[in-house]
């Protein structure tokens, strides 16, 4: 097999329908006995786009993801992907439906190589049935081996190759995060969520993994949705962001609107630093 | 009506017993969220030693209660240095399988010594605790088990509320690396809690040695009868334990009464499937939020 | 194409290659050698007690592979095993005696009621994090000891049920020897399926819900089937020994199958090496061998005179042995018997120079 270079095979039908991600949020409201940690939040993403959702922290972007990937369940509000609402649906349904996520708090499976992390996130896209897998018939076989080259594309792709085989639990905090945007990249998702790619981060790192977003994004628009705390990086590669406060959306737009905007700079550095 | 009322005298006593037992084996679990699958081997042990210190030994009935419940405590104490300590850090089912090898030793060990045979105390119990009330006598036995089960679920709600050595126990049970950062000696509220869970079991074992006579299988098999109480009160609330122990008591006394008395022994744990389709986190538990 | 015994490093070229049981040729050769010993030669070199044992040590691996998956692989507990175990036979046997099932059908049949039955005990605890399923196990096994000895008119309670002699397409087998072959191509196909499942998609997501399942639930498993399906596998293989065992013994009642019993096989995982399907042939061949010194020290003991009731009072040895052999190996080799042989292994492989 040709060793791989160039852009993984997943990517290829870009401008297809298959790709298509159309998010529409609207009036989410979330609440964990009396404390609001989402009010009236509403917002869309479209096929192709970046959006970083901002806010200091308990404004509710983690719990936005949470309900975006059914970790969470809104009390009111509905949740429109592609014209079917999943306001209720369950995660692993949701990812059946194309929203893939990586976690704040990496949730690997330490206990098992780069590789297997991988195969696991293509467990979607297996389309064998029990009975097969209980023979391990030539189709399996096949079916494996198509899945192991997809995850060798990625691999590739995301500079890892010297660490396929390792445990995931040797490795360091950056490479980890990598592994696990690898991971989610591997569920082939449409709208793929990032919840802080890039906490915890060296400089180095940042760089690599700015270079791989902005890559997916630009050149194979991969929609995804950022959130982050690291305005240079936010400010550099999303073409619009949306800033949350206290569970609720303060202003939505450009990064430089955003960054002139009296109520987002109220909320980051609080009321007597206007400008 | 005579029999009805007789029933649920038994039922109410033996109830409290059962939650007491529960409370114990509650009490580890909140502390370190291990499922003790030799919570009826402690007991048994408890029961043995008052049996030996009283027939064997001869001691006074006072003296002997003291030793053995002494002699829980520390057995709680040693059985966590010796084989949970090792563990700590290790996955849980590690742990909880242990203490299911733990039960076969310790059920091993007692019929080695004891043998499977039934024994009785001798009657020390003073005839005037029983209560006349109608045509109804209650006798000793169950007086005694509804109060010490009352006293027990009050002094250890005490402990836990303003003692400190409960409030580091309630701070291990919510998160232990947050309790250990703050200077909260884990290890010696882990010990703590086992020998308080030994303490109370053993306790528990004295006084259904009373009502139904010793003998290792019977008591053993208690100790997995904890498991429906608890899965009704909810796995971590100490109250619940009592009125889920209640809840079981009465319908094993009630089965055995009017139904069959083989069916008795298998009913709690009927309701016990039942409780997990209807209402899995008990009557009394807490369901817990994810944060991911 | 060139025999690959031992490669000083991975020189796969091929990702099918990576998809191989054994790394090697090497230990496909030794396979292969083991096989044709293990049906060539085994069963004419030993005798008719020899072979009793080996007959019982497939029939509880099969049983141990089953908790293995559940164990080791999904890691949930089940405390029900031995029942289940029971089912199967009881299945099994019902079958035989009263639809007149043969013995080809009536294996997977009664693997297939256990597995049903497995499930209604699964189906309430699998909603739930942790380890519900223990509980519901446990309650499992009482529920279904009473009703075994209970339910009369199914299972004639406490009398039992004798099974028909076993006989496949028209060839009746009686002796230990037939039965040999019987039991050790069961166990040689079940073995194969376990290693099927742990390779494929099915035994990535068991291994995903044991390790995080939050995580796994973010890949896209659903982890309540899943840990329904691991459950259901499981008590496929336990009814499945059950049967064979039924059949084996050619009379069953209820006794056998209480907590004692499934106790017995979580000992043989965790001593086998939790996570190893190899792991729990290992442990049933411990505990069988160790069920057996004990039988063989008591008989010795009734036999002499001065010594008749020490050899009453060794019955609860038994459970203590078993006992310390848990706690043993999880306080000091967690992984089990498999652990250790491949450490043994791989010290010979670099001897002399193993550091």
């Amino acid at each position: 097999m040709k060793a791989f270079r160039g852009r993984p095979g997943i990517f290829d039908s870009v401008t297809v329908t298959e790709r298509r991600a159309e998010l529409d949020v609207s009036d989410l409201s979330l609440s964990f006995g009396g404390v609001m940690a989402l009010g009236n939040v509403s917002l869309s993403v479209t096929t192709g786009e970046l959006l970083a959702v901002i806010g200091p922290n308990g404004a509710g972007k983690t719990s936005l993801l949470n309900c975006l990937t059914g970790y969470y369940r809104p009390q009111k509000g509905t949740i429109i992907f592609n014209g079917k609402d999943i306001t209720h649906l369950h995660t692993h349904e949701l990812v059946k439906e194309g929203i893939g996520r990586t976690f704040q708090n990496i949730e690997l499976f330490p206990g098992m190589t780069v590789l297997s992390n991988m195969l696991l996130a293509r467990h979607i896209h297996c389309k064998y049935r029990l009975g097969a897998a209980l023979a391990f018939l030539p189709s399996v076989r096949r079916e494996e081996v198509a899945h192991r080259l997809v995850v060798e594309e990625i691999i590739d792709f995301l500079e890892m190759q010297a660490i396929r085989k390792k445990p995931v639990g040797s490795l360091p905090y950056g490479l980890r995060k990598r592994v696990e945007l690898g991971r989610a990249l591997a569920l082939k998702p449409k709208l793929l969520v990032l919840d802080e790619p890039f906490a915890g981060m060296t400089l180095e790192e940042k760089e690599d993994m700015v270079r791989f977003l902005a890559e997916m994004n630009e050149e194979w628009k991969q929609t995804m949705i950022l959130v982050e705390h690291d305005m240079s990086i936010v400010m550099s590669i999303s073409k619009r962001i949306v800033a949350l406060n206290f569970g609720e959306k303060l202003a939505e737009g450009s990064p430089e609107l955003i960054q002139n905007n009296p109520e987002v700079i109220k909320a980051y550095l609080g009321e007597e630093a206007v400008i | 009506m005579e029999f009805f009322v007789q029933l649920l005298v038994n039922g109410i006593s033996i109830g409290f017993l059962y939650g007491m037992a529960a409370m114990g084996f509650v009490m580890i679990f909140k502390s370190s969220s291990v499922l003790n699958f030799a919570h009826g081997e402690l007991l048994a042990f408890g029961a043995f030693i008052f049996l030996t210190m009283v027939t064997w030994a001869g001691l006074p009935v006072y003296a002997a209660f003291l030793i053995s419940l002494t002699g829980c405590f520390i057995m709680g104490f040693v059985i966590e240095r010796l084989f949970l300590r090792p563990l700590i850090g290790e996955p849980l089912i590690y742990v909880i399988m242990l203490t299911v090898g733990l039960a076969a030793i310790f059920k091993g060990l007692m019929l080695l010594i004891w043998g499977g045979n039934l024994y009785i105390y001798p009657d020390f119990l003073p005839p005037n605790l029983s209560i006349e009330w109608g045509g109804i006598n209650i006798p000793p036995v169950y007086v005694l088990s509804t109060m010490i089960g009352l006293l027990f679920l009050v002094l250890l709600g005490l402990f836990f509320k303003y003692s400190s050595q409960g409030i580091y126990m309630r701070s291990v049970a919510d998160n232990q690396t947050a309790a250990l950062s703050l200077g909260v000696h884990v290890r010696r509220v882990f010990a703590l809690s086992w020998a308080i869970a030994a303490l109370v079991a053993g306790m528990s074992g004295i006084v259904l040695g009373i009502i139904n006579g010793i003998n290792v299988h019977d008591l053993s098999s208690v100790g997995l009868k904890v498991f429906p109480v608890v899965i009704l009160g909810g796995l971590d609330s100490i109250g619940g334990a009592i009125i889920g122990g209640l809840i079981i008591g009465l319908l094993e006394t009630f089965t055995g009464g009017y139904l069959s008395p083989s069916l008795r022994d298998v009913v709690p744990y009927i309701v016990l499937v039942f409780i997990l389709l209807i209402r899995p986190y008990g009557l009394f538990g807490l369901v817990e939020i994810e944060r991911v | 194409m060139k025999l690959q015994l031992h490669p000083c490093g991975n020189f796969k070229e091929r990702y099918e290659d990576e998809l191989t049981i054994f790394e090697t040729d090497y230990g496909r050769l030794w396979l292969a050698i083991g096989l044709s010993m293990l049906f060539g030669a085994v069963p004419f070199a030993s005798g008719p007690y020899l072979l009793y044992v080996l007959n019982i040590i497939a029939i509880t691996s099969i049983a141990a592979i089953g908790l293995n998956i559940l164990i080791g692989f999904t890691g949930q507990i089940s405390l029900g095993h031995g029942a289940f175990f029971g089912v199967g036979a009881y299945a099994a046997a019902i079958l035989a005696t009263q639809v007149h099932f043969p013995f080809l059908l009536a294996l997977p049949a009664a693997g297939l009621i256990t597995a049903m039955v497995g499930m209604v005990f699964g189906i309430p605890s699998g909603r739930l994090k942790g380890l519900y399923l223990t509980i519901a196990t446990l309650a499992g096994q009482f529920i279904i000891e009473y009703v075994l000895i209970h339910w009369d008119s199914l299972t004639q309670g406490t009398r039992g049920i004798v099974l028909p002699p076993v006989s496949i397409f028209g060839m009746e087998i009686i002796d230990e020897r037939g039965f040999f072959y019987v039991t050790f191509a069961s166990l040689v196909l079940m073995t194969l399926i376990a290693v099927n499942i742990v390779r494929t998609r099915y035994g990535r997501a068991f291994i995903a819900i044991r390790d995080n399942d939050r995580a796994a639930e973010g890949m896209g498993i659903p982890i309540f089937q899943y840990k329904l399906l691991s459950f259901g596998i499981s008590s496929f293989y336990a009814g499945f020994a059950g049967a064979l065992w039924a059949y084996y013994m050619t009379s069953i009642t209820a006794e056998p199958f209480t907590l004692g019993l499934s106790v017995e096989y979580i000992a043989m995982v965790i001593i086998g090496g939790m996570g190893s399907v190899a792991g729990s042939i290992y442990g049933a061949v411990f505990i069988t061998g160790l069920n057996e010194t004990l039988r063989w020290l008591t008989d010795i003991f009734m036999n002499i005179d001065a010594l008749q009731g020490a050899g009453l009072t060794i019955a609860p040895l038994r459970e203590l042995v078993f006992g310390f052999a848990i706690v043993f190996f999880i306080i000091f080799e967690p992984r089990g018997l498999a652990e250790v042989w491949r450490i043994i292994r791989s010290s010979f492989r670099l001897w002399p120079f193993s550091y």
